[in-house]
């Protein structure tokens, strides 16, 4: 179950903690990898622990022709069709709209919500000539419930979720799925910096008692993106421990 | 009938599995050929690739039938 062997996929944002365990469940089911980011030598890095099949495309996506262009790029690297997108990258700016900057607002827009819809009709041109294909994007628990001072971040990831559902109704007649996951709070270099106080009342919040670890939001991936989940699509995965359930 | 009016008929045929036969001028993609509208799409994008020209929103709307797709490109080529 579960194979991707000779299947191909993008993961962006793979030079952050979230983007690279998703790289390394999605390779060791054998897919061949295209790993973007920013970071290169974080890339690179990754890149070399994984060994064979896999190719580094670094990119940033708050450009609007760098994001039109990935997809075309992955593929050259790859020499083949991609199979299976991963919109994972994204960048918080959090604070309250009272006091949030305009580019604050617009820079999440743009990376956390437009280059996914960019990233999605780049490699819808081949997935709907080929009647095949998996989309995953990755959302965010606060994009289903909100969370004081991630507005701009909660509106991108519930746009992400909307965004999702209309695609996966326009292209699911072309055997294309589009899915996208919710994660809960999951144990990064973000969440390590928590003040212990805030840390024990998150923990309360979550009935199976622990953060999320990046290997968790994996594991949904690469059932996602599988042969096995051919009869789902527009679904909202909520891995979040249980913290909300809607 | 013309290089064009040839090509187009040969996306058609390819792209929608449909007889041959049934591409005449006055077929339409969605009535007569069983295209759905993203069919429509693919074959406009289809179309833009083969012909190397560009087909915006609102002139895509408009082609309706295999003649009307004949005689944009047409128009395109001469221009």
């Amino acid at each position: 179950m579960f194979s991707l062997q000779g299947k191909t996929a993008l993961v962006t944002g793979a030079s952050g903690g979230l983007g690279a365990a998703i790289a390394r469940a999605l390779h060791d089911r054998g897919a061949e990898l295209v790993l973007s980011g920013t970071r290169e030598a974080a890339l690179a890095e990754l890149a070399a622990s994984l060994g064979e099949r896999v190719h580094v495309c670094a990119a940033n996506l708050s450009s609007g022709e760098e994001a039109d262009a990935l997809v075309g790029k992955a593929e050259a690297l790859l020499g083949k069709p991609l199979d299976i997108l991963v919109n994972n990258a994204g960048l918080t700016r959090d604070g309250l709209i009272i006091r949030m900057k305009d580019e604050d607002w617009s820079q999440v827009m743009t990376v956390d919500l437009e280059s996914p819809f960019r990233l999605c009709r780049a490699a819808l041109k081949g997935m709907l000539r080929r009647r095949g294909g998996r989309i995953i994007n990755i959302a965010s628990i606060v994009g289903v419930t909100g969370n004081g001072g991630q507005s701009n971040y909660s509106a991108a990831k519930a746009g992400m979720i909307g965004m999702t559902k209309s695609l996966a109704q326009e292209v699911g007649s072309r055997g294309v799925t589009v899915n996208v996951i919710a994660p809960g709070f999951i144990e990064t270099a973000m969440t390590a910096v928590l003040p212990d106080v805030q840390r024990e009342k998150l923990l309360g919040s979550i009935p199976l008692g622990r953060m999320g670890k990046p290997e968790d939001i994996a594991a949904a991936v690469v059932y996602l993106a599988s042969e096995e989940a051919g009869w789902v699509t527009g679904m909202t995965m909520n891995v979040n421990g249980g913290m909300a359930m809607p | 009938m013309s290089e064009i009016a040839d090509k187009v008929k040969k996306i058609v045929v390819e792209h929608l599995g449909v007889e041959e036969s049934k591409v005449t001028p006055e077929a339409s993609f969605i009535d007569d050929l069983g295209a759905d509208s993203l069919d429509t799409v693919e074959l406009v994008m289809a179309f833009e690739e083969a012909f190397s020209v560009e087909i915006p929103e609102d002139a895509a709307e408009k082609i309706a039938t295999v003649k009307d797709a004949i005689d944009y490109i047409e128009k395109q080529k001469a221009a």
